[in-house]
């Protein structure tokens, strides 16, 4: 399959400390991988270095062909990669829906009723209608998590990166949030989603990929490294 | 529509004033309140709209006023050159002090931007030409056709300046640009992430924002018939200009209108009828009582009066 994404000996450095050191990584057109690592092991970074929020020092990345390591984030942005926060970053003096109107005017020049009709249209597809014109102080940690992945949908993406999207939520969050990131693969949009919780690594992804200490020690399919002795080392150590 | 015509109101009626047998000292001290609108609008575009606070008003002011001077002494250019020239010059050093955006957020800009007001002080201070640390006396030119006085001309200039910048912030806040703004004061990185160009962004309102505070101090060496390097980047400029936003509200273009006209009016009232020191003590006063009671301004205390009367 043709690769969306290529990364190739990405290596990045915060003073003395190496945070990804070499990192090969390719990522398939519409593919679903899973990103995962203990804490520290650079998955952030990586994608920092991916969207733009942070340039790497050495190695090369493109996206559809193109070299954009040197491109600044909202570039990126406009070319298709998208992405979610960690902790969630709304744009607190505006609506809901205000949220979603930065990246649709600034991403796809949409504006006036049209953008609200593609923003009322994105929310709707997240169950987040009714709280459309809802304060941002006003919503709850889920609600939260789903309005960065609506924000970043309404970028009109290729890829979209959702990091940690479901940390801290319940059982029955981390299925609501799984249902839209499957949608949104089902409708041709490549996912790379970082994630802690293994049993919505494990139903998502195609393909996982585990970073230890700024270098991926294995990937394949989620069951394969689930099983890999490196891997259960570097979570569980000695 | 409204708003032009309340602004073409504004202009017909402050040129049938200045034209009207009414006391010179008013349009001395109307100067000054219609320049700390100025001030405070101006601010506010990048303080209040983009989130970066400049603390380096005086630097722009004293910029202006000098800029002006050099217009003034070496071709005599007419007040209206004098002030697009001021307004050339801080509008360059506007983007200079985005450009320390890149590297600096938050409070670490702020000192930067203080850092400015003593190097360009420093500059003037040392430019013998400009009057260096002594200063110039200046003569107001006589003729001021159509207006009766130089300093009623000023007020008339004042005001026009005043609708301007208002008009400017105003059309700011509503815009794709102004959204912008909001986007990465909120969150610099979820802006970035979201397709908003932020470096340009800021480039642009501190360019806009230290060309109209360039403007603001453009009239200042013709206003006071003299002029001097202490009270040209005095920093009661920077509190002032950034009381007044803070006491109005930062959120819509009318805060810094509403908090300027008050603030600047007590500070006058209080310099005639108390005393010229006291004037300052007001502002900080004023701005503690606003900062912990109603830390919106009054654009917020209306806005939470508006839904609770609902």
């Amino acid at each position: 399959m043709e690769s969306i994404l290529e990364v190739s000996k990405v290596s990045k450095h915060f003073g003395g400390f190496t945070a990804l050191s070499g990192v090969d990584l390719r990522v398939a057109q519409g593919e679903r991988l899973g990103l995962i690592g203990p804490n520290g092991s650079g998955k952030t970074t990586l994608i920092n270095c991916i969207s733009g929020s942070l340039l790497n020092d050495e190695g090369e990345i493109s996206f559809k062909g193109k070299a954009i390591s040197k491109l600044p984030a909202h570039r990126r942005t406009c070319l298709g990669i998208a992405r979610s926060f960690q902790i969630p970053r709304p744009f607190t003096s505006m609506s809901m829906i205000e949220n979603l109107m930065v990246p649709l005017s600034y991403v796809c020049g949409i504006t006036g009723d049209q953008a609200e009709q593609k923003a009322m249209e994105i929310l709707s597809g997240m169950g987040l209608a009714a709280k459309a014109r809802t304060a941002t102080n006003q919503l709850s940690q889920v609600e939260l998590r789903k309005m960065e992945l609506a924000r970043a949908m309404a970028a009109q993406p290729a890829l979209l990166i959702s990091d940690e999207a479901m940390a801290g939520l319940s059982g029955s969050e981390i299925d609501e949030v799984l249902e839209i990131l499957l949608d949104m693969n089902s409708k041709g949009i490549t996912i790379i989603m970082i994630e802690h919780i293994m049993q919505a690594v494990m139903a998502f992804s195609q393909r996982v990929v585990c970073l230890d200490a700024g270098q991926i020690i294995c990937e394949g399919t989620p069951e394969h490294v689930v099983a890999d002795p490196y891997v259960q080392r570097a979570y569980l150590g000695d | 529509m409204r708003f032009w015509s309340i602004c073409a109101g504004f202009i017909v009626l402050a040129f049938g004033l200045v034209q009207s047998p009414v006391n010179d000292y008013f349009f001395f001290a109307g100067f000054v309140i219609l320049q700390a609108i100025v001030l405070a609008t101006a601010w506010n575009i990048l303080g209040g709209y983009a989130g970066y606070v400049n603390f380096g008003v005086p630097a722009f002011v004293g910029t202006g006023a000098y800029a002006a001077l050099l217009v003034h002494l070496s071709i005599s250019g007419p007040l209206i050159v004098q002030i697009l020239f001021a307004a050339l010059v801080s509008g360059a050093l506007g983007f200079l002090v985005g450009l320390i955006s890149v590297r600096l957020r938050g409070i670490f800009f702020s000192i930067a931007t203080v850092a400015l007001v003593f190097i360009m002080e420093t500059l003037v201070i040392n430019w013998r030409y400009l009057g260096g640390a002594t200063g110039l006396q200046l003569t107001r030119p006589t003729e001021a056709w159509p207006f009766d006085g130089y300093v009623r001309m000023l007020f008339w200039v004042m005001v026009v300046m005043a609708v301007i910048a208002l008009a400017i912030a105003r059309y700011i806040q509503d815009s794709h640009f102004g959204r912008g703004l909001r986007a990465l004061r909120d969150s610099e990185d979820a802006a970035e992430c979201a397709g908003v160009p932020t470096l340009r962004l800021k480039l642009m309102a501190c360019t806009v924002s230290g060309a109209l505070l360039g403007a603001a101090g453009a009239p200042m060496p013709m206003y006071m018939s003299y002029i001097e390097p202490y009270s040209s980047f005095n920093l009661v400029y920077a509190v002032s200009a950034l009381a007044m936003p803070i006491i109005g509200g930062m959120s819509h273009w009318i805060g810094p209108l509403v908090g300027a006209i008050l603030l600047a009016t007590i500070q006058q009232i209080v310099t005639v009828t108390i005393s010229s020191e006291l004037n300052v003590l007001v502002v900080g006063v004023l701005l503690v009582v606003f900062v912990i009671a109603a830390p919106d301004g009054i654009v917020g205390l209306y806005r939470k009066w508006k839904a609770s009367s609902k």
